[in-house]
């Protein structure tokens, strides 16, 4: 049974309840409100556009970016000029009502509707999830096409003002589209450099983080306005210019933190958006004028369709992957128009545009129109002509690898060839990036990070995250596959019993190294301040991890002078993972479990005093036993108690049992943390194996 | 094709490839790289400055000597090459065409696919081994170098578990997976279209900079 929210898009919706909202103030005898355009440019357009431009997949946008300009620019330009001149041979044919409008104020009209809508087209296209090329092309346009717009709209502003427009003035007036363009791409760069170089800084405060990511964002947008260049270019190029350094830098909560508030606002934003249209529509004063009204629909429509056929004819000579007939279809119903038309409209002087009204109406009209028919009717079309949707892959190491190899191998033939395409220039920019900029924009060691293992890194937090939340219900995931590291190495040996072979001084090596690095994290949380967070899990986690990694692979070498038997050296979470994977039943608590050395440990809580229990036994005295084949195989372990609840950070009470859940995967997320009774002078290992 | 004149046929087997335009630069290109030699060998490829960056570059100039590449029978690796293996190699790069039909298609990516998997099995035998598909990860991170093998190894390791997950599904303990197959490998590459991607545009042809 298809629900409402199946046939009718969320802006539709939300229009409808801007109207009734409108018509009961109305009704009630107030004014309502009308969306006034300082409120709308200044505070409500903003997160849209940074939302759309910091999470822009640039990989596409960059590969189509020839065919995204050449639509926003030129397809605009023949939008605005083709509609404007037809308008003014219908006012001038149109009677005495509308004779009165000039050329000039005309072109003005076709450039303000001529602009499709980024808002607009966010709204209607996120929920048809159409495949990624025509998603990229039609939104990229709508970002894109900004620039002409406001170059449009004050030229023809002025114009206005004008007794003669001279042939000087209009090639100014082209002149000033690049400056506008250019000029709000390399704001955005400045503000994005400025950005990315202080994140570097920000690792000892880590909660206002995000707050430079917003705030220089929106200093782009205000500075580039101010100017009167394109400030979505911006903001887009701001995005753009300062994620891949802020990622580098930032925390991973951080990282959360700045997506769940871009998303938010955005949401919020496009809301609001709507709901105004709808409020400003019934308390409007408005002029309707059959004639213009319709005649301006449909030269929209047909401006829209010729433009897209005949830019494409074009445009398909240059491109490998062509646009077919369907995708053109597509991208030319997908031409919405939004609140920024109207908007723009409701700037207009009175003074020089006494027809402002009647325009304003038109263009209601319009952006009424294509939201409602066209948006409603986008879905069942793009399932009717089955269009390619979108394919929900997640990206794996696998393609990283071959993606990653396949680009160098194109350049080296480039190369091979004499032939400078554009392999070439990416690969150049990359080793100037990595060369250079890397340096100065990225803190301490990650600079020098390649892509391939922030990747790979990246993809292991995310496995080990999973595996935490999900196995504090106690289940394994079903996707993870029971392949493990001996079915494609046979040769690695099964692991030895390290610990019994362990002589004296390795036990008070690995005792040193363990007291060493908890006293480390002892003195960093000796000071409770605001502004420190409550330590992340995770986070803490794996650096303690890697620390921990680093540690026991220089034991190791050491280690390797006295074992015959090669060590098993501790596995990254993927491999442990895919472990136990295979063998379910192995981490299931023994019955003498109790009397294995167990760390139990929790993760830093302000309120307690600071000290770490390094054994929690139970009984005590333990003694003896040796530990279980299974246990071997962790190395050094540590048990970890879990949070109740993923979300909670300091939960650890003594005394709860061990459960399997426990046991299995949380031994790669250990935190120490403050613990009431110091108790270091036990051994960590039991003796007498 | 995009450029004006007829393709030509006379030199191949296959279907048309490269257009006239396209092998007259690109002999250009042989004869600049051979120093007006009939032949080339793997030494005349250093003398590209820009391939020096690349970090597979060793695969790349070893791939234009591969028989397995160059159609021949044998197996191996040829000394020097002429200007028609020279094609030949290029051949794999040629952009894809609008009126392929889908068996075409098909044999087009399956070929490309195929220089692709000669390039990561550097010891001919069919399958991609762990220590082999390591030693591609080597390659590609060799440009960085205070990077530990240990990385490099684990990501190959971790990627080659994946690939066994996807070709064969779940295993138990005591089956071993020998190494990516030819078909795994077109599994693997299922969700890249390779046929878009592996291509060198020749469009335009005045704007070709020489070497020097």
């Amino acid at each position: 049974i298809p629900s409402v929210s199946n046939i009718v898009p969320e802006s539709c919706l939300l229009i409808v309840v801007g109207l009734l909202v409108g018509g009961l103030i109305k009704g009630v005898g107030e004014k309502p409100p009308i969306l006034k355009s300082n409120i709308f440019f200044l505070f409500l357009l903003p997160p849209i556009i940074l939302d759309a431009g910091y999470f822009l997949p640039l990989r596409q946008f960059t590969e189509n970016l020839g065919t995204i300009l050449i639509f926003a620019v030129v397809g605009t330009l023949w939008n605005a000029f083709f509609l404007g001149g037809l308008m003014y041979a219908v006012c001038q044919l149109g009677g005495p009502g509308l004779n009165h409008i000039g050329l000039l104020a005309n072109l003005l009209f076709g450039s303000i509707i001529s602009a499709v809508d980024p808002v607009a087209v966010l709204a209607v296209f996120e929920e048809i999830h159409i495949n990624e090329l025509l998603h990229i092309l039609v939104f990229g346009e709508s970002l894109l096409n900004d620039a002409v717009t406001v170059v449009l709209y004050h030229l023809f502003e002025e114009f206005a003002n004008f007794e003669q427009v001279t042939i000087i003035d209009i090639i100014l007036g082209f002149l000033s589209f690049f400056v506008v363009s250019l000029g709000g791409v390399f704001v955005g760069v400045i503000y994005g450099v400025i950005a990315a170089f202080t994140s570097r800084f920000t690792s000892h405060i880590r909660v206002i983080e995000p707050l430079f990511v917003f705030l220089y964002s929106y200093m782009a947008y205000l500075s580039a306005e101010l100017f009167h260049l394109s400030g979505i270019m911006a903001l887009i190029a701001s995005g753009v210019v300062m994620r891949p350094y802020v990622e580098a830098n930032i925390s991973h909560k951080s990282h959360t933190t700045i997506k769940y508030f871009l998303k938010m606002w955005s949401s919020v934003s496009e809301t609001l958006i709507f709901i105004f249209l709808g409020v400003s529509t019934v308390a409007g004063n408005h002029y309707w004028n059959w004639t213009f009204v319709i005649s301006t629909l449909l030269f929209c429509l047909i401006a829209r369709v010729l433009g897209v056929l005949v830019l494409t004819w074009f445009i398909n000579k240059f491109r490998i992957v062509k646009l077919t007939p369907k995708d053109q279809f597509i991208i030319a119903y997908g031409g919405l128009r939004g609140a920024i038309a109207f908007s723009l409209c409701y700037l207009l002087d009175y003074k020089h545009f006494g027809m402002r009204d009647m325009f304003l109406t038109a263009i209601i009209t319009v952006i009424f129109f294509t939201v409602f028919v066209q948006g409603m009717t986008i879905r069942p079309l793009v399932d009717l002509l089955a269009v390619k949707k979108k394919q929900e892959t997640k990206r794996s190491i696998n393609e990283e690898i071959h993606t990653q190899f396949l680009d160098h191998l194109l350049t080296g033939i480039e190369d091979i060839c004499g032939h400078y395409g554009h392999h070439h220039w990416k690969d150049k920019l990359n080793r100037f990036n990595k060369k250079y900029v890397k340096k100065c924009l990225i803190a301490g060691e990650r600079s020098k990070e390649p892509q391939l293992i922030a990747f790979y890194h990246k993809m292991e937090m995310k496995q080990a995250i999973e595996l935490v939340e999900s196995g504090g219900i106690g289940k394994i995931p079903s996707a993870v596959s029971t392949v493990s590291i001996q079915n494609i190495n046979p040769k690695t040996l099964p692991v030895a019993r390290i610990l019994p072979a362990l002589s004296k001084d390795k036990e008070e090596e690995i005792r040193k190294i363990l007291r060493n690095n908890l006293q480390k994290t002892r003195q960093r949380l000796r000071s409770y301040n605001r502004h420190t967070l409550v330590a992340d899990p995770y986070e803490e986690a794996w650096n303690q991890m890697l620390l921990r990694r680093q540690k026991a692979r220089q034991l190791e070498q050491k280690m390797n002078n006295y074992l015959t038997v090669p060590a098993h050296k501790l596995d990254s979470p993927t491999m442990s993972r895919a472990r136990i994977g295979s063998d379910p039943l192995a981490y299931e608590p023994k019955a003498d479990s109790e009397n294995l050395p167990i760390i139990t440990i929790d993760p830093a809580s302000p309120q307690s005093p600071e000290s770490v229990d390094l054994m929690n036994e139970e009984p005590k005295g333990c003694s003896g036993l040796p530990p279980s084949p299974e246990e071997d195989e962790e190395g050094l372990v540590m048990r970890v108690k879990e949070p109740s609840s993923p979300g909670t950070d300091d939960v650890f009470t003594p005394g709860t049992g061990d459960s399997p859940s426990n046991q299995r995967m949380l031994r790669c997320l250990s935190d120490p943390g403050p613990r009431p009774e110091p108790e270091e002078g036990e051994p960590f290992i039991p003796k007498g194996q | 094709s995009p450029g004006t004149s007829t393709p030509v046929t006379s030199l191949f087997s296959s279907t048309p490839t490269v257009t006239s335009e396209q092998i007259e630069h690109l002999h250009r290109r042989f004869k600049q790289l051979s120093r007006d030699q009939l032949t080339i060998r793997k030494e005349n490829f250093d003398s590209i400055p820009d391939l020096e960056f690349n970090p597979i570059r060793g695969k790349i100039v070893h791939a234009f000597f591969d028989k397995r590449n160059l159609r021949q029978e044998s197996d191996g690796l040829a000394d020097e090459i002429n200007f028609e293996d020279f094609l030949t190699i290029m051949s794999y790069f040629r952009p894809i065409e609008m009126n392929m039909d889908e068996e075409q298609l098909d044999r087009f990516r399956k070929e490309k696919l195929k220089f692709l998997f000669h390039m990561y099995d550097s010891d001919h035998d069919g399958k991609i081994t762990l220590q082999e598909y390591r030693n591609v990860v080597e390659e590609l991170l060799s440009g960085n170098p205070h990077l530990e093998k240990e990385s490099a190894r684990s990501i190959a390791d971790g990627a080659m578990m994946e690939a066994a997950s996807i070709c064969v599904g779940q295993m138990g303990p005591d089956q071993v997976y020998e190494g990516i197959t030819f078909e795994d490998f077109l599994k693997m590459w299922q969700g890249i279209d390779i046929e878009t991607k592996m291509h060198v545009r020749f469009l335009n042809m005045e704007t070709i900079a020489h070497c020097y």
